[in-house]
């Protein structure tokens, strides 16, 4: 049975911890001039995106050619799906051919555990449906542990999440995985954005907690939410929800600002970035390649407890 | 270097074949062998092999700067070579201390330090590491322990203490001493 990483709630406290010291390692590989080691020789990965993605899929593909593991590379709209081949015939076939992992992101929640079940190669939930995001729960961890330099935990910390929690399987992921590692998380939504039940703190405007917070993560409003009269306007999303100019200026310099991207310029961020003192989105991007080589060699380097019993050392 | 219970099981009944001052000696001798070998100091950087080749590198660098006062001592640093390992996918490898390497290898005098030589596969990945950072004009060995069985070609060039041992022996190295355990004594 190999070993899979589904969600942050399956990888556990000890799990998380383990995946950020080793993307130290992997950051340190990163910062060479040539930035490859051959840890992972003759492994294969298979980037299996039924759901469109930039920056998730090309990390990952980054991080597997960096531990030098081959890549396969899997377009839905120009496979045998249209045929009418099922997912999990589609599967089988693609790991008859010889496939160590399995890197998938599917609109549907819950797709990773159904196809670990098909197969005995580890799987890795790149994003299901409105469910678990794990590796950007990891690269949010990784972020916030590197630029604020705590190693130990984030005890004290206090979180503001921003924006579309319902939709959100970032606001899930990065939630849990703040709170497992001691921070404090406040939802701010309106009614309409949260999900039926929940244990969290939630305000229904930002600019109740705006001053109190070490964190801003703003999540990625999406104009369809606009069609389903879950928001009256995007204009006044970004009135109660938006980080303007006004709250811009009034955000300590201490306080970091984080986006899981892609961004909507204008409505959840309605200032530029990059002017921003506590801006990290760009090292967002950077860690998701450290956090994902991390999983990667976490899955697919560690090998079985007795494989190589006593093997010799030194 | 390593995590396994190889060379670090010092709470175990074990026979001390060295004490803390063999150890110290023998890490001044090797120290004055690593000036004289190089005719001085001139592009000589020591690298610890992570984790137990470190605190060997340190003590190494001190010393050498101790019996060189006038000059500006050896650059140190160290690697891990955890991702380079040949066993990797065949048992637990988990990355010890992430490499600290602040200076170019490029053409320098890379001595690499581990506190135990054994099969030789620790030191083949770190000399691999090592060449992810540059071209060392040559790279030199220096060990506490050499406990033999090698299953590669490779030899040090400064050896504290040649100790003969069983495969099914375990040696542990500190600054207080080296003992041998296991056996099936």
């Amino acid at each position: 049975m190999s070993r899979s990483l589904l969600s942050i709630s399956e990888l556990g406290e000890p799990g998380l911890r383990r995946l950020l010291s080793i993307a130290d390692h992997m950051a340190e590989v990163n910062r060479r001039a040539n930035p490859k080691v051959p840890a992972l020789r003759g492994k294969t990965v298979c980037n299996l995106f039924f759901e469109d993605s930039t920056r998730t899929r090309l990390s990952f593909e980054t991080a597997a050619k960096r531990l030098s593991a081959d890549t396969m590379n899997f377009a839905v709209s120009q496979s045998s799906l249209n045929k009418g081949e099922s997912l999990r015939d589609t599967v089988e076939t693609i790991a008859a051919m010889g496939v160590d992992a399995f890197v998938i992101r599917h609109g549907s929640s819950g797709a990773p555990w159904q196809l670990s079940s098909w197969t005995t190669a580890s799987v890795i939930n790149a994003g299901d449906g409105w469910h678990a995001h794990p590796t950007q729960a990891l690269l949010d961890m990784y972020t916030v542990r590197t630029t604020l330099n705590r190693l130990e935990g984030f005890d004290g910390l206090r979180v503001a999440m921003v924006g579309d929690i319902k939709h959100s399987r970032v606001a899930r992921s990065t939630t849990e995985a703040f709170k497992m590692l001691g921070a404090d998380v406040t939802w701010v939504a309106p009614r309409t954005l949260l999900p039926p039940s929940h244990k969290e703190h939630v305000v229904a405007h930002l600019d109740e907690v705006i001053d109190d917070i070490d964190i801003l993560y703003l999540l990625r409003m999406q104009k369809e939410r606009m069609n389903e009269a879950l928001v009256p306007h995007l204009r006044e999303y970004t009135t109660r929800f938006g980080l303007t100019p006004e709250r811009a200026a009034r955000l300590g310099d201490h306080v970091l600002v984080m986006h899981p991207g892609p961004m909507n310029r204008g409505v959840e961020m309605a200032v530029d970035p990059s002017e921003l003192p506590g801006n990290v989105i760009n090292q967002q991007v950077t860690n998701g390649i450290n956090v994902r080589m991390a999983v990667l060699f976490d899955l697919l380097g560690s090998g079985s407890e007795n494989s190589l019993a006593g093997s010799p050392e030194a | 270097m390593t995590n396994t219970p190889d060379e670090k099981s010092p709470e175990l009944s074990g026979k001390q074949v060295l004490g803390p001052d063999d150890v110290r000696r023998a890490i001044t001798r090797m120290a004055h062998e690593i000036i004289e070998r190089n005719r001085g100091l001139a592009g000589v950087a020591l690298v610890g092999i992570q984790t137990g080749g470190v605190w060997v590198a340190e003590l190494l660098a001190a010393e050498i700067a101790r019996i060189e006062p006038e000059t500006d001592g050896v650059r140190l640093g160290s690697v891990d070579a955890s991702l380079y390992r040949d066993d990797i996918g065949l048992r637990p490898v988990t990355p010890g201390t992430v490499s600290d390497l602040t200076f170019s290898v490029e053409g320098a005098t890379v001595v690499l330090v581990d506190d135990v030589l054994y099969t030789g596969r620790t030191v083949r990945s770190a000399l691999d590491a090592i060449g992810d950072y540059g071209r060392p004009k040559s790279v030199q060995l220096a060990v506490i322990v050499d406990r033999g069985h090698r299953e590669l070609p490779i030899r040090p060039d400064y050896v504290g203490k040649n100790l003969p041992t069983s495969s099914e022996e375990s040696v542990s190295v500190t600054a207080e001493g080296v003992v041998i355990s296991g056996g099936g004594s």
